[in-house]
């Protein structure tokens, strides 16, 4: 480390003081840098964020997710050029998956966004989702931080849904559209995948494919089930137990995101003609107009900063716990132990554990 | 903490032509050997090349060109890079283009450009070696 600016506790090198002063300038390149240095989490992507955040959100953050091909991309194209059209400034982070083969990847989501190309309004960014098991990469919130720091003024987040893991998008966006599509199967495949904790607005998109209206009377008749209204009136022997299969996911949900005073609605989408993109919009809308109002969006966003804390204690924690060597001889010492009978994951990680925290 | 740095790479296929199969190939060869690649699409223009390169921080831009217009492709797409404070991106690509060319963009600042037919290998290869040498620099 050179000189460094000390910057509310943190010493910050000259470089990254650099790099944050053409980023307060609003300098392009500046942003793509500081995402790439957070993504791959290098050296004083800490304290960039530190030095980002500082004055606390402000963009309005819209995330997009649903199986692969269902149109996202297409509809946040869709949604950008109207924004861009009423002058907001728009940030867009897309995630794509990782291959699990050879850790390489193919992000193809900007093909959909060729028109906004070289708006200077407008910042795309494609990114993998690396290591993380959910549809999101573990930094995507990290990176509609940095720009929300930047300035932009709306924000969309489109990820890839992989099933039960992409409740992470929550911990992104304040606001939730899950598109889905006639192919992507029946209501109980997307409760099952916990979508319906999670989606403050559900698209049916590919509204001209046979198949969606029929969707879009399931997905109202799952929510209206969740909603409680109509669990009394099923006996559980009627075949499946729906009251249980919701119990059982208001358990698996992790903070109630979506309170019942909020009717989630259900829209139906045709992405290459536009047909319905204005009332999504529009419903996109109403919700963070409700958010604000009804005090959730503090809640979410307080929510989020807890998570945040906690993310990051466990992680300095971890890295700091492995980084001793005692530590890993321990580890080494313990592996022999396990193999040998001798001992068990729990007894070596106790001991580990023992030795940490004395 | 992710040690190993991820290579990004755009491949771009600027031009009117609709013959993408060659950047479409690439792009998943190199998605297997690790790198994330940014792929856009077809006709692509120089300043949405710049623009893809500048926003998505990529190391390198592949282009593939097989109109012919290589001549005047690849220097204004090194031009806005250089503009953009982006100098320091690889550009690369391939396509049907005669030695002589090849010679005379390297010497304008261009990087290697390979030839129809090259196993997709000895582009990794060279891409994998110039970021080595980067790194090390
Ligand atoms: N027929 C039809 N095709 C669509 C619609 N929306 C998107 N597509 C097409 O579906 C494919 C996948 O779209 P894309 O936006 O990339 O989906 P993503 O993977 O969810 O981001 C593309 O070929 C789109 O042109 C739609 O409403 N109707
Ligand atoms: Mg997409």
């Amino acid at each position: 480390m050179t000189a460094g600016r000390r910057a509310a506790g943190m010493v910050m090198t000259d470089a990254m003081a650099d790099l944050l002063e053409r980023f307060r300038d609003g300098q392009v390149p500046a942003l793509a840098r500081a995402i790439s240095i957070v993504e791959s989490e290098r050296a004083g992507f800490q304290d960039l964020l530190h030095e980002v955040m500082a004055r606390g959100p402000r963009a309005k953050r819209v995330g997009f997710t649903g199986p692969p091909g269902a149109g996202k991309s297409s509809l946040v194209a869709a949604a950008a050029a109207t924004y861009r059209a009423a002058g907001e400034h728009i940030g867009v982070v897309a995630v794509d998956p990782t291959s699990p083969y050879s850790g390489g990847a193919l992000l193809g989501d900007r093909i959909r966004m060729n028109d906004l190309a070289t708006d200077a309004g407008i910042f795309i960014r494609s990114m993998a989702t690396r290591g993380s098991l959910g549809g999101l990469a573990t930094t995507t919130k990290e990176v509609a931080d940095l720009m929300d720091g930047f300035g932009f003024d709306r924000l969309l987040v489109e990820t890839v849904g992989v099933g039960q893991t992409e409740l992470e998008i929550t911990a992104a966006a304040d606001t939730v559209v899950v598109v889905l599509v006639p192919e992507s199967g029946d209501a109980i495949q997307a409760m099952k995948a916990g979508l319906m904790e999670i989606a403050d607005v559900f698209v049916v998109n590919k509204a001209d494919r046979p198949g969606s209206a029929r969707l879009v009377k399931e997905l109202r008749q799952a929510l209206h089930l969740r909603a409680g209204s109509a669990l009394k009136d099923i006996p559980a022997h009627h075949g499946v137990d729906l009251a249980r299969i919701a119990k059982k996911e208001a358990r698996n949900a992790a903070p109630p995101v979506s309170p019942a005073d909020w009717a989630v609605p259900v829209l139906t989408t045709n992405a290459l003609t536009q047909d319905g993109v204005p009332e999504l919009l529009e419903a996109i809308d109403q919700h963070l107009t409700w958010l604000e109002h009804g005090g959730q969006l503090d809640v979410r966003r307080r929510d989020r900063a807890r998570v945040r804390v906690r993310d990051v204690v466990a992680r300095e924690l971890s890295r700091e716990a492995w980084k001793s060597e005692e530590v890993t001889a321990a580890l080494d010492l313990g592996v022999d132990r396990i193999s040998k009978g001798e001992e068990t994951p729990y007894s070596v990680a106790r001991g580990i554990l023992a030795s940490l925290l004395r | 903490m992710s040690d190993e740095r991820k290579i990004r790479i755009l491949v771009a296929k600027p031009g009117l032509d609709g013959h993408d199969r060659g950047a479409k190939v690439i792009a998943s060869a190199f998605r297997d050997a690790g790198f994330e690649v940014i792929y856009t699409g077809l006709h692509q223009t120089p300043e949405m090349i710049v623009a893809a390169a500048v926003q998505e921080d990529v190391d390198v831009v592949a282009m593939s060109v097989l109109s012919g217009a290589h001549m005047t492709l690849f220097p204004r797409v090194k031009k806005l890079l250089d503009e953009a404070g982006a100098d320091q991106v690889l550009l690369t690509g391939g396509g049907i283009i005669p030695e002589d060319d090849v010679a005379e963009l390297e010497r304008r600042g261009i990087g290697r450009l390979f030839g129809p037919g090259t196993p997709t290998t000895t582009a990794i290869e060279y891409v994998n070696g110039w970021f080595a040498a980067q790194q090390t620099s």
